[in-house]
Order: C-alpha cells, then sequence, then structure tokens
C-alpha cells in the first residue's frame, strides 16, 4: 500500500502555472491566527470547468469540485457557499482572471474564489485550480497537475496545502492520518484512516484488546498496548510489513509514545515494582528511567522538540499533569484545576498541552498554557469527551466522545469549535492519534 | 487425620459464618445497597449412621466408611471454599487501590484456603470502573492486584504461587453509569490457575 502510493506520487507533475508576485503572498492576511476561527472567511468554489468533452470529465468537474471544497471545509478556516447562490455558469464562465466577472463573485458574498478545469485524456488526469481573492480581482494561487486517475485525491491534496500555506504559513494536516481503536469485529483493534475519516484500514487482527496507538515521527511504527498474549504488553508494528515485535518485561507496559524524529519511545515500566516512565528503543531495549517517583507515573507525550515530557502522576495524591525537562531534571505540576487530570498531549507548536479533566464522574477536555496559567475547557455537557490528539498544524483537536451514545471519534478545531464526528463505523471508536503528515 | 476433622469443620462451618460477617460489615460501611457476591450454598454430607453391630461380612469396615464419609464432605467443603474464594471479589474506592477493612476480611479467609491447599496457585485480576481513563486505570488495576497480593503474602502465602494481571476498565462486570456499577467494577478478582 505504502509502496504503491509512492510510485504513484511520483508520476505527479505539479508545475507551477503561474509565478506569484512576491508582494500578492506577503500581502494575504487573511486568516487571523489569533483565533482563526472566529471568523470564517467566505469561500465560493464552482463546478470545475470541463476543457474537452468526455463523460468523465462531466462526472470529474463536480467529483474534484466537492473534494477541494470538503477538504478546505474540514479545516475551519472557510465557509464553503451554496452553489445555488452562483452568478456564474462553469460551463461558459472562464475560469482565470481575465475571464472572472470577480464583482458577481463579491456580489454572493465570497472573499475567496477557487476555480478549476479539468481534462481527462488518454489516461492522464490534467487538472489546474486557481485561488482568487474576489476584493482586490487578484490571483493568489494558480497551479497545473499532469498525472494519472489514481493520483486525483493527491492533487487535491497538494493544491489544498498550497491554499492553506499561503493562509496560514504551515503546511496543514492534508497528509496527515488518524490511528484510533475501533471494535467493529468485536474485540478492540487498531485501524487507521486519513486525516479526514475516510480510506479506514484495518491494521491489527489479534481479537484482544488493543489499545492507545502512536505514530513513530516518520509514520513508518505503530506503537500501541495489548493484551494479547495475556498481561498489557507494548507492540510495535512496522505498518509497510506488518512486522510486529513485543516488548518483554515483567508488569505491565502502558502508553508508549514516540520521541519526536527518533526510533525511541517513553512508557511507563511496573518490572521494577513501581509504576515509573522509561525511555526505550524501538525494539524495546531499555535506554534509561526518566520518573523517579513512588506511585503512578504513566502517559507521557513529548514537546516538539523531545527536551521534555509531560506526564500523569499521583504523586500528589489524585491523577494530575506534570512536566519534566529531561536535561535538568526538574519537574514542575502543571494542573491544578480538578482532581483527576489525564492524557496530556502536547500541542505541536509546543505552547499547549490538551488533556481529559474528569468533573462530576464526566470526562471533558481541556487546554492549557504551558507554564500552567487559563485551563480552557473545550467540551461541555455532552458525555465523555476524552483522547485528545492535535492534528500537525495544531489547528484541530480529534477526540472521542460517548455524546451519541457509544464512544466515537469527533473533531474540533482547538480552540473549541466546529465539534463534529469523524467517521462513521460498526463498533465503538476510541483512542485517535494523528499522525504528523507523511511524506504520501 | 483429626487436624483434617478440625480443617474440614472450619471450612463448612466457621467460612460460611466469615463469609456472613464480611456481607454484615458491608451493609454498615456502605450507604447505598451494596453489591454481594452470593458465595454458593456450601454442600454439607452428614457423616452416615455408624453401623453398631459388628459384620462379620466383607465389606467396608467402621473405619472405612468413616473415612469415606470424612472425605467427601471434606472435598465439599473444600469445593465450596474453592468457589467462594474465586467468587468473592474485594472492592475498592474511587482512583484507590487501599485494602478496605471488608476486603483484609475477604483476604483473610483467601490466604487461610491457600494455605491450607498447597497445592494451588492464584492470578489477581485487577480492575477499575469505567470513569477514568484506559491507561492510568491500568495502571491503578496493577496497583490493585498488587496490594492484595502483598497483603495475602503478609499472612504468609508464598508469593510465587501469586500472578497478578491489570484489566484496567477493559472488562467490567457491570455495565451502566450507576454508582451501583462502578463499585462493583472497582474490584480485584481471584482465580485458581
Amino acid at each position: 500500500m505504502m509502496k504503491k502510493r509512492n510510485i504513484l506520487s511520483t508520476t505527479v507533475l505539479f508545475v507551477l502555472f503561474l509565478l506569484l508576485p512576491a508582494r500578492v503572498s506577503a500581502q494575504v492576511k487573511f486568516i487571523d491566527l489569533t483565533n482563526p476561527f472566529l471568523r470564517k472567511i467566505p469561500m465560493a468554489v464552482p463546478v470545475f470547468k470541463a476543457m474537452g468533452d468526455s463523460g468523465d470529465e462531466a462526472r470529474l468537474v463536480v467529483e474534484i469540485a466537492d473534494q477541494v471544497a470538503a477538504m478546505l471545509e474540514f479545516t475551519g478556516y472557510f465557509a464553503l457557499l451554496d452553489r445555488g447562490a452562483f452568478l456564474y455558469d462553469p460551463k461558459k464562465g472562464g475560469i482565470t482572471a481575465a475571464d472572472l466577472k470577480f464583482a458577481n463573485w463579491t456580489a454572493v458574498g465570497a472573499e475567496l474564489l477557487i476555480t478549476g478545469g479539468v481534462q481527462f485524456q488518454d489516461g492522464a488526469l490534467n487538472l489546474e485550480m486557481r485561488l482568487f481573492d474576489t476584493v482586490k480581482a487578484s490571483l493568489l494561487i494558480g497551479k497545473r497537475y499532469n498525472g494519472r486517475p489514481d493520483d486525483q485525491r493527491t492533487i487535491v491534496k497538494r493544491f489544498c496545502t498550497e491554499v492553506i500555506h499561503l493562509l496560514t504559513k504551515n503546511r496543514g494536516f492534508f497528509n496527515s492520518r488518524i490511528a484510533f481503536i475501533s471494535t467493529g469485529n468485536g474485540h478492540k483493534e487498531l485501524y487507521v484512516c486519513e486525516f479526514d475519516g475516510t480510506g479506514v484500514q484495518q491494521i491489527t487482527q489479534k481479537k484482544s484488546i488493543t489499545t492507545t496507538p502512536d505514530w513513530s515521527s516518520d509514520g513508518r511504527h505503530m506503537a500501541f498496548t495489548s493484551f494479547a498474549r495475556g498481561a498489557a504488553q507494548i507492540y510495535v508494528h512496522d505498518l509497510a510489513s506488518g512486522i510486529e515485535t513485543h516488548f518483554r518485561y515483567r508488569g505491565v507496559q502502558i502508553s508508549p509514545r514516540w520521541a519526536p524524529g527518533r526510533f525511541e519511545l517513553a512508557a511507563t515500566l511496573s518490572f521494577a515494582g513501581d509504576q515509573e516512565i522509561y525511555l526505550l528503543t524501538g525494539g524495546g531495549k531499555m535506554i534509561k528511567r526518566l520518573t523517579q517517583s513512588p506511585g503512578i507515573d504513566v502517559e507521557p507525550s513529548w514537546s516538539p522538540n523531545g527536551k521534555r515530557i509531560a506526564f500523569v502522576s499521583k504523586r500528589a495524591g489524585t491523577p494530575q499533569i506534570y512536566v519534566k525537562d529531561l536535561e535538568s531534571g526538574q519537574t514542575y505540576r502543571l494542573t491544578y484545576q480538578g482532581r483527576y487530570n489525564t492524557q496530556p498531549s502536547w500541542s505541536p507548536k509546543g505552547d499547549k498541552i490538551a488533556y481529559s479533566s474528569m468533573e462530576n464522574g464526566q470526562l471533558d477536555i481541556y487546554v492549557i498554557d504551558i507554564e500552567g496559567n487559563h485551563p480552557i475547557k473545550l467540551t461541555h455537557n455532552q458525555g465523555d469527551n476524552e483522547a485528545p490528539t492535535w492534528s500537525p498544524d495544531g489547528s484541530l483537536i480529534a477526540f472521542s466522545s460517548t455524546r451519541e451514545g457509544g464512544s466515537r471519534i469527533f473533531v474540533m478545531t482547538a480552540f473549541g469549535t466546529d465539534q463534529r464526528r469523524l467517521l462513521v463505523l460498526p463498533g465503538k471508536q476510541s483512542h485517535p492519534r494523528w499522525s504528523p503528515n507523511l511524506t504520501p | 487425620m483429626r487436624r483434617n476433622i478440625w480443617l474440614a469443620m472450619l471450612l463448612v462451618f466457621i467460612v460460611p459464618a466469615m463469609l456472613l460477617t464480611v456481607s454484615c460489615a458491608k451493609k454498615e460501611m456502605a450507604v447505598e445497597e451494596p453489591v454481594v457476591q452470593a458465595a454458593p450454598e456450601p454442600v454439607v454430607q452428614e457423616p452416615e449412621p455408624v453401623v453398631e453391630e459388628p459384620s462379620e461380612e466383607i465389606g467396608p469396615s467402621e473405619e472405612e466408611l468413616r473415612e469415606q464419609a470424612r472425605a467427601a464432605a471434606e472435598e465439599a467443603a473444600r469445593q465450596a471454599a474453592l468457589g467462594a474464594f474465586t467468587q468473592q471479589h474485594i472492592l475498592f474506592a474511587f482512583d484507590s487501590s487501599a485494602l478496605t477493612p471488608a476486603a483484609q476480611q475477604i483476604l483473610k479467609i483467601k490466604a487461610e484456603l491457600m494455605m491450607a491447599n498447597t497445592g494451588i496457585n492464584a492470578t489477581i485480576e485487577g480492575h477499575c470502573d469505567a470513569r477514568g481513563t484506559e491507561a492510568y486505570n491500568i495502571a491503578l488495576g496493577e496497583r490493585r492486584a498488587e496490594a492484595a497480593k502483598t497483603f495475602l503474602v503478609d499472612l504468609g502465602v508464598d508469593p510465587r504461587r501469586l500472578t497478578t494481571i491489570s484489566y484496567g476498565e477493559e472488562r467490567l462486570l457491570e455495565l451502566g453509569n450507576t454508582e451501583e456499577a462502578h463499585e462493583a467494577n472497582r474490584r480485584c478478582q481471584f482465580l485458581i490457575d
């Protein structure tokens, strides 16, 4: 699967269609990054234009425009306008700045416009897509991509990444995936899907209890805890080959988390009698002990630079989140509000930690500054909400929620807005874990 | 031989009596109705009446009959005790692995049974209620199982005969989001290997 994707993506040639004047990108200031979701930017993505007259093109002009619209809408930055209101006929209207009547787009409220042209000929898919600022009547991005039909989604992802990069200065999350646990076959098994819940794949077939998955930085390995051999043990699974190893330590082996950029992970082991967090190689060899405190120490979460870990400790009597600097050994307590704070997840920018907090028997998701200030509750009165995980750009948080009955996976913005269900699958889904952006 | 009779008596009469005491103790402590695991009624087999007249016929002697009856009663008591061993769970407070007085009473009975039956080994399973988060609960379940193990070892059970395993919140006994269900789920279960 991975190999096939690699071969395919190399066949995608993408050509800068019109070079951007440097001043244009410097002027773009659509998204207020201090709270980008406060005001969604109205965006229009009309049906693309068929450049030839094949039946495939007639289908693709709708399908690809829908794909672009859905992908960008998923970010939470945009309000996609209803095509029914557009003063535009994709069959007659142009797709370039010279042929577009921008007044017709500002009239329907669009501030951004994406047009596209589709040519499908002799098994080759040629796509051109443009992003316009309708108010300034100017082209922001223009790209042409040549590929095969299989590359359609990859091309759409690349264009959408360009759009997000121009507007936010980061690479978004369109090349990321989400691992999760589902009970579809009656057992807790590991699955992965695309960032938007599509392309679901079952990874494990253990017919046991598998839980708390985590991606290595390169996306090649998955670590998780499974009861397949009786007690809770850590497994490392090579996604390309399916080869799997399990760690050999007495006692429990819980909550493995890959160190950023290294084939090493932090995890809780209890072989020495007390539950402590250790640093291990991906093969399970001991490197060193990271915590020194009697009582439960679990759920390490790495800072993006790999120099600190946040973790859960019961050292003060209740489970609370602590941060430890691995070089100096200094540890400070992060959470003081509430009596049950677990599942820390360090944001990709490094400035925040998301976690789960229990109040009156109900779990909700919070985000707190790395200094321990301003805990903000992101979910409210909707069942149990837990296991937060950040998208690689830090803009979204996936989590599990029982708001619809059984546990399901949901996504929201990092500010708690736009909460929606990620995917519909049989059984219960839990423990989402967002991957870094992966090279397709 | 005499020791065995005494042991049988102990198991037949005192064990259920202690179980009863434990149940009562629990009732006093819990405000809401506690979840009591019903122990099976021990099957008590009365020794058959001893035949007074001496008999010349070849058959089991008086001594042998008495011995058989004793063995049967003993075995029945043993089975009842083993049944109680696996069906009597010990319960914990929320987010705690501390042994309550009620739990300690139950563990004392289990310790006695293990010391009287040196041929058996046991597995202690630590479990949590559904409310916490999974990884933390696996750690908490292990501490519960280890607390029970330590208590049994302190009472004289050979640690090599005890295995612990934590299932966290993965194997709930009672589903539902009631306080009763949560209480029943915060437990150690005991299995005979």
